[in-house]
């Protein structure tokens, strides 16, 4: 593991300036092929925003993103999704008007070869890959447990499983690299244990690496190999759950904000 | 296997009923094409063109949400081309007295048959969706929305051109005495092909993505769908059907003016998409062939009227008013349209008569235990 580790996420020297504010500042990050890590911090402190920069959302100001190896700074969005990264959104953004099949295979259009004549036409060509891509689709619905919404309206579904939907479309996506904005956020310590086992289910079973965002301690301390702690956008800390436990830093960022 | 047998059947078994509704469809045009007066007809037909308009209109507005102004503009640029195409050159020469239409329209039009219309109707659409594209372009670079204004400045541009170009479209006379092409058939032939093709795009991959961008524009592009490519697509595929319906249009009425394609085009298609539910296509289809009736049997209220002692002498315009009062009215109750995004469908039909046929069953079974 030591020599040659294989690197799926690399961030150097990432700053992003909105006005006046440096809301990340000089971050980096390695994460290797297969690991489950923790981005933690104070409310405001840059989370969602170093997810929105490695996600084409924003372009930093300075710095570069690499996916294995490949710089893909300041790509499009669509790109860098097609590429094999996938997130969810701090605040549930699904697409509330389809039904529940119908978000998942959107994020099977990047991968779609019929040309759009064709699928106007309904041609036989594209009528064999839309078969094949919703059965694709109701398998993945199967595994995550979602079968019996499938044709419900994403929007009407209870808040717990437009969580659960929300991580499947990204699953969708086929991606290397999973991003998890704040998943327990609502949930009860049940929902809570069952989201714990629930990510590290499919990290074994999509072979997925994972980087999380997490307010929740007792998911992040239970689930994560390594923490990542910001505050107002500066590293100020990272080891694994039991450092970052005692890490006087962190424990002043925290009772700064409030105590949690 | 055996489902595999049974899913195949019914995948051909819609398109089959989608051929025999065509071929019904069919019948029936035939006969009233032979049974009813011309008048009656040239309601059916107008009906059918505002068929192809709302449809099309309906994918961008309501299937992809990007709020467009634009059908009228796109109406115009199709009108024109079937015009100047299909206007007979003696007709020309007559039309363009105070100055001279420029070569090589002027002394070129195509002979009036079948295939020579079509091919007019095609260009008209092509010309169309060459408008949505320059339009597009800009607009859908930009993030925020944009279209509605350009859209509107489009239509507006295109009626100055139309006022102005005289050499081209001679001005606010326009032109008359344009052959009266557009059958029934032509008519509602496109009515099918807009209404088939624009809800086979909607229920593919395209279509999904297209109303991905419509529910969250942001976790669209994170899921790696090609936001503007999307928004293109159907706004270009909408510019060419409104491109169509305009050039339907002009051989209908046989005249053609910068007045025919004003604004209000727009907002009666705005009108028809929105009662119709934005997103739902066979609710367009049901709303913009009941306006095209209404239009006419509101006629009604536009002549001098004695209601009681009350003599009330003809308002013209008067159509619009009880329209848009219904719009105001569908607005504050049925926010989401008739048909809000329902679709009917053969699969919609099925699962109504098994449920039907399941009662039946039901209530004989538990009629015999009742019984014994
Ligand atoms: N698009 C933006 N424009 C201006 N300020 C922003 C923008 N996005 C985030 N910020 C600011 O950056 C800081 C970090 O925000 P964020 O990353 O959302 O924090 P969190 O760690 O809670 O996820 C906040 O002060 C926020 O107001
Ligand atoms: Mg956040």
């Amino acid at each position: 593991m030591d020599t040659g580790k294989n690197i799926v996420l690399k961030l150097e020297h990432l700053t992003i300036k909105f006005g006046g504010l440096i809301a990340v500042n000089d971050f980096c990050l390695e994460i290797e092929k297969g690991e489950l890590v923790g981005l933690i911090g104070p409310n405001g402190a840059g989370k969602t925003t170093v997810f929105n920069i490695v996600t084409g959302q924003y372009e930093p100001t300075s710095g570069t993103v690499l996916l294995e190896g490949r710089d893909i700074t300041g790509w499009r969005p669509h790109l860098i999704a097609a590429s094999g990264i996938a997130r969810t959104f701090q605040n549930v953004r699904l697409f509330t008007g389809m039904s529940v099949l119908d978000n998942v295979l959107v994020s099977q259009h990047l991968r779609l070869r019929s040309p759009f004549l064709s699928a106007a036409l309904h041609l036989p060509d594209y009528a064999r890959e839309e078969r094949h891509v919703r059965a694709k689709a109701m398998d993945l619905l199967e595994r995550l447990e979602l079968t019996p919404f499938a044709k419900e309206l994403a929007g009407n579904l209870p808040y717990g499983q437009q969580r659960r939907l929300e991580i499947a479309r990204a699953l969708s996506t086929n991606p290397k690299l999973l991003l998890l904005d704040e998943p327990a956020a609502g949930m009860n310590p049940e929902e809570t244990t069952r989201l714990m086992r629930f990510i590290c289910r499919i990290r074994d079973e999509f072979s997925l690496t994972i980087f999380l965002i997490e307010h929740d301690m007792r998911l992040v301390m239970g689930i994560c190999e390594r923490i990542r702690v910001i505050d107002y956008g500066i590293s100020i800390a990272e080891g694994v759950p039991d450092e970052i436990r005692r890490d006087s830093r962190v424990i002043a960022a925290y009772l700064g904000e409030g105590g949690e | 296997m055996g489902k595999h047998f049974f899913a195949a059947l019914r995948r051909h078994l819609n398109t089959f009923l989608t051929l025999m509704l065509v071929g019904l469809l069919f019948l029936a045009l035939r006969w009233a094409n032979t049974r009813l007066d011309d008048f009656t007809l040239r309601i059916l037909r107008t009906g059918a063109v505002y068929i192809v308009a709302a449809v099309s209109y309906n994918l961008i507005n309501g299937i992809t949400g990007q709020f467009s102004l634009g059908p009228n503009g796109f109406m115009a640029l199709g009108g024109y081309v079937v015009a100047l195409l299909m206007l007979p050159v003696p007709q020309k020469q007559f039309v363009w007295f105070l100055e001279p239409l420029i070569w090589p329209l002027n002394s070129f039009s195509f002979a009036s048959t079948w295939y020579f219309f079509g091919l007019s109707l095609l260009l008209a659409g092509l010309m169309g969706a060459f408008g949505a594209f320059l339009v597009g372009i800009p607009s859908f670079r930009l993030r925020g929305d944009y279209l509605a204004i350009a859209t509107f400045g489009f239509g507006e541009i295109i009626f100055v051109l139309a006022n102005n170009l005289i050499p081209l479209t001679n001005g606010p006379l326009g032109m008359k005495g344009i052959p009266e092409l557009a059958s029934v058939y032509w008519c509602f032939g496109w009515a099918v092909i807009a209404t088939l093709v624009v809800s086979n795009i909607a229920n593919s991959s395209y279509g999904r993505a297209m109303k991905a961008v419509r529910d969250d524009e942001v976790a669209a592009e994170a899921m790696g769908v090609n936001v503007f490519q999307a928004k293109m697509l159907a706004f270009v595929v909408s510019g060419f059907f409104a491109g169509v319906a305009g050039g339907l249009l002009v051989p209908l009425i046989t005249t053609i003016s910068p007045t025919l394609f004003t604004f209000t085009m727009t907002f009666n298609l705005l009108i028809i998409i929105v009662l119709g539910g934005l997103g739902s296509i066979t609710g367009s289809v049901i709303t913009a062939f009941s306006f095209a009736i209404a239009s006419e049997v509101l006629r009604a209220v536009e002549s001098p009227m004695n209601i009681g002692p009350i003599h009330i002498p003809g308002i013209a315009g008067m159509r619009m008013v009880v329209f848009s009062a219904l719009l105001v009215l569908l607005m504050i109750f049925y926010r989401r349209g008739i048909f809000g995004q329902f679709e009917l469908s053969w699969d919609w039909i099925r699962s109504l008569l098994t449920k039907a046929a399941g009662e039946e069953v039901r209530k004989k079974w538990t009629r015999g235990k009742t019984s014994s």
